[in-house]
């Protein structure tokens, strides 16, 4: 406790916010929990030479995704690899408006606020996430977080459960029938995680009992 | 901000009316307010006489039913599908819902806000119009059937007779034609490539000028009256009846009557001076009064389009419901329920092999497992299928698979629309592992008979349980016969299987009472299925397989065929094939009460005869588990 008093760094207001927000402790049914299913664009894979490109968030509560509540961004990056263009479409210049990495992770936090964030092999997303909030001098996230992958396997008949497959967004979208619309843009990825996340959910929950914890 | 999702919102409902005709910017507008709405099958949008909420709906994916309920009756009166609106009469009347609207299958809707709307659409003329042809339209109904239902009580099932009078009747849209100049012989060509029995004549601007039907032929060609190469002038009926679409089904009747015809000519305008939009045939007018086995058989056959199959099984639950209600014997009602339920996934197969690019490779045959393989699925329940395909070259065998498995995922595609929910184990032909050639089935099943585990126990109730639906003849009855000779050589699996039955307690606890679920949302619920139902099923399924006959699936048959097997035995399987029929008629009227699968009992809602009744079906099961403890000499186990 102390130790950690006086690790303590001076964040920003905005990381201070956040931070308050998951001093609350309350427990929420699962159709009252809001959940942010996110997605990101990157110049590529590796964690630490490769930067965010956009992220793309939507909300799910109870079943219900206000597009009103959704997040797109697109930043600025000085990292670009022409390779990757092909795979998500953002050019350097092109008129997309860009913001700096700081301002996209103010917005960012102040929109996931405490809520539990979903993504698609979210472990890649979240290390990406907390690369660049170091780079500005901020902690980790601090959100639960659910991956549709591992979810899904959850999901299927004991039968197949010792299948070890690794399930790609494009399997989740065969097997689940959802139609892949904007594949590769980190809002229409999001969209898709947060349909799948739905259908697996409901998959889940025959039993009208599932609760938050069962998911973790 | 960019928001891309309000975006593909925009492109989806532009296409639709009423949003088409209002402009862009508005749109947009719309769009970035839209709620996207995830609801499992079942799952209810609104109720009967719940307040209005501040949206209105439009379905993205899947379909929405709607439904009026009176008093315990639940019935449905339209689905709505991809792009059609609902939920908005309420809110412009601001008044409650009249209807309740449900997900018919797992589906996406979009929300949309009713000021946002109404702010938009302010002063577009065009939109009012809509708005109120729509309602006017679609008003009527309502009121015409709740007074139906006073004059008409129960005894008469689904029988608004006066109201399918007044509907408009439906007729066929893209009537084949010849033009004036063909000779007989092309037309009949034409006739017979169809599969019609009537062709109408038109000259160069598509007004109908005369008709040929069956009967012409008949009369003026085969007596020899006039050669097949005569022009079709010479033996057409003129001039035409031609009539209005909106012609209604009691009008059409009469018209038919009248001029002692079958055939009536639908035209732009309602006379034959203007183009032929369609043809209406008594047939038609069958259609939309019949609710009856043989005219919904005839209607699967000649149903093109998922939606119209999803129709026909609609109308065949009204049938299961009538049926019911009339007491007419159970074995009776599965014999013409799973007719219905084969022929429709046998329309199915075909419409899905038209879908595909090319010809089946080789012959291939469509098995129904579980329930609809034993012929006993009354309810819409779960899909199981499996498909084989005869056997080719190795080098083929990929390709040759994927073919099928494309086909597979056409054809449950297809009955998912239906009502078939999708297999949670995916026990389903569009899945590798139940999609394979002849050697690999039968390889298979030999490795489950030989070597049985865990998995082979569990998939063993649903895999001895096939009929076949669609194809070849050969290659199911070979496997069969492949089936009993591996039985014959290993009886390994029929003793696991026997300790697997007896592993479920008989449904009777100490004091006589009910077992009953323990945990989930079913708590203290009664699983008729588990409990009661499945172990008459699998001793069945197990006694049978011992005395090694074959093709015969359904269990209350398996139980008539056993007792004359073993006079010995004859009152106990008397017994269960009886118990059997009647809780299977609990499970199906509890279905149909509920809308689910019936499942699952609610024992606080029995009155104590019926729970007598249930009690009485417990006994047999008992019994039978005890006499498969001494076959298979199985101890310690209870």
């Amino acid at each position: 406790m102390f130790k950690w008093l006086f690790k303590r760094k001076n964040y920003p207001d905005s990381y201070k916010t956040y931070l308050a927000g998951f001093k609350k402790d309350e427990k929420k049914l699962l159709s009252e929990t809001r959940f942010v299913v996110f997605d990101t664009e990157t110049t590529g894979f590796d964690k630490i030479e490769d930067r965010i490109l956009s992220i793309g968030a939507i909300s799910v509560l109870n079943n219900t995704i206000n597009v009103s509540d959704s997040f797109e961004i697109y930043l600025k990056q000085d990292v670009f690899k022409s390779e990757s263009v092909k795979i998500h479409g953002i050019l350097k210049g092109g008129n997309l408006e860009k913001v700096s990495e700081k301002e996209a992770i103010e917005k960012f936090l102040d929109y996931i606020k405490n809520d539990v964030l979903v993504g698609h092999h979210v472990g890649f997303d979240m290390a990406m996430v907390d690369r660049m909030m170091r780079r500005n001098n901020l902690g980790k996230l601090k959100n639960l977080c659910l991956d549709t992958g591992v979810l899904f396997k959850m999901s299927k008949h004991l039968v197949y459960q010792e299948n070890l497959k690794n399930y790609s967004l494009d399997d989740l979208c065969e097997e689940l029938k959802i139609e892949k619309v904007d594949r590769h843009t980190a809002t229409g990825d999001a969209l898709i995680t947060a349909i799948a996340f739905q259908k697996i959910l409901a998959r889940l929950n025959k039993n009208k009992n599932l609760k938050l914890k069962d998911l973790l | 901000m960019k928001n891309s999702i309000a975006e593909r919102i925009y492109d989806f409902i532009k296409r639709f009316p009423p949003f088409d005709l209002l402009k862009d910017e508005k749109l947009e507008q719309i769009s970035k307010e839209v709620k996207i709405i995830y609801l499992e099958k079942g799952k209810i949008v609104f109720n009967v006489n719940e307040a209005y909420h501040d949206h209105f709906y439009m379905v993205r994916n899947g379909a929405i039913g709607l439904h009026r309920i009176k008093g315990d009756k639940n019935e449905m009166i339209d689905i709505c599908d991809s792009g059609d609106i609902f939920g908005l009469r309420a809110l412009l009347a601001q008044e409650n819902y009249t209807l309740k609207a449900s997900a018919n299958e797992e589906s996406i809707i979009y929300g949309i806000p009713i000021n946002v709307f109404q702010q938009a659409s302010e002063n577009n003329k065009k939109i009012n119009k809509y708005l109120i042809t729509t309602f006017a339209s679609n008003a009527f109904t309502p009121y015409t059937q709740e007074q139906s239902d006073e004059i008409f009580n129960d005894y008469i099932p689904n029988n608004n007779q006066d109201i399918q009078n007044l509907k408009t009747a439906n007729y066929t849209k893209k009537p084949i034609i010849c033009q004036e100049d063909a000779t007989v012989k092309e037309a009949a060509i034409l006739m017979s490539k169809h599969g019609i029995s009537c062709i109408v004549i038109v000259n160069q601007k598509k007004h109908p000028i005369g008709i040929i039907t069956n009967s012409d032929l008949k009369h003026k060609i085969a007596t020899g009256k006039f050669s097949i190469e005569n022009s079709v002038k010479n033996i057409m009926s003129h001039p035409v009846v031609a009539c209005n679409k909106k012609i209604t089904v009691a009008e059409a009747q009469l018209q038919m009557i009248k001029f002692n015809i079958g055939h009536l000519c639908v035209t732009k305008d309602g006379t034959y001076n203007t183009p032929l939009v369609g043809v209406l045939t008594r047939h038609d007018i069958v259609l939309s009064i019949g609710n009856n086995p043989s005219v919904l058989l005839k209607e699967i056959k000649r149903a093109n389009r998922t939606k119209s199959l999803r129709n026909v099984r609609a109308k065949a639950h009204n049938l299961l419901k009538a049926y019911l209600d009339q007491n007419i014997p159970i074995r009776h009602i599965c014999k013409i329920i799973s007719e219905l339920n084969d022929a429709i996934t046998f329309r199915v197969i075909e419409n899905a092999i038209k879908k595909m690019e090319t010809p089946p490779p080789v012959e291939f045959s469509w098995l129904a497992l579980g329930s609809q393989g034993r012929k006993e699925q009354l309810l819409y329940s779960d899909q199981d299928s499996a498909l084989i395909f005869q056997d080719v070259p190795e080098d083929k065998y990929d390709e040759t698979q994927a073919y099928f498995l494309k086909l597979a995922g056409h054809i449950t595609k297809s009955l998912h629309k239906i009502g078939y929910e999708y297999c949670t184990a995916e026990m389903m032909a569009s899945n590798p592992e139940w999609c394979m050639s002849y050697s690999n089935w039968k390889a298979q099943f030999e490795n489950w008979i030989v070597n049985p585990d865990n998995k082979a126990i569990l998939l063993s109730s649903i895999f001895f349980d096939f009929s076949r639906i669609y194809g070849n003849k050969t290659l199911v009855n070979n496997l069969t016969d492949s089936i009993f000779n591996s039985l014959e050589q290993s009886s390994h699996l029929l003793s696991l299987l026997a300790k697997d039955i007896l592993q479920s307690p008989p449904p009777l606890g100490f004091f006589k009472q009910m077992v009953l679920e323990k945990n989930g949302k079913y708590e203290d619920f009664f699983n008729i299925k588990v409990r009661a139902l499945m172990p008459l099923i699998d001793a069945a399924r197990l006694l049978i397989l011992t005395h090694k006959i074959k093709n015969i699936n359904n269990t209350a048959l398996r139980y008539e065929k056993l007792s004359e097997l073993e006079p010995e035995n004859k009152e106990l399987y008397d017994s269960c094939s009886y118990a059997f029929k009647a809780l299977l008629k609990f499970k199906t009227k509890q279905g149909i009460a509920n809308n689910d699968s019936g499942k699952f009992i609610n024992l606080e809602t029995l009155n104590k005869e019926e729970k007598l009744k249930l009690k009485r079906c417990f006994k047999p099961i008992r019994e039978i588990q005890d006499l498969l403890k001494y076959r298979f000499k199985i101890i310690n186990l209870s």
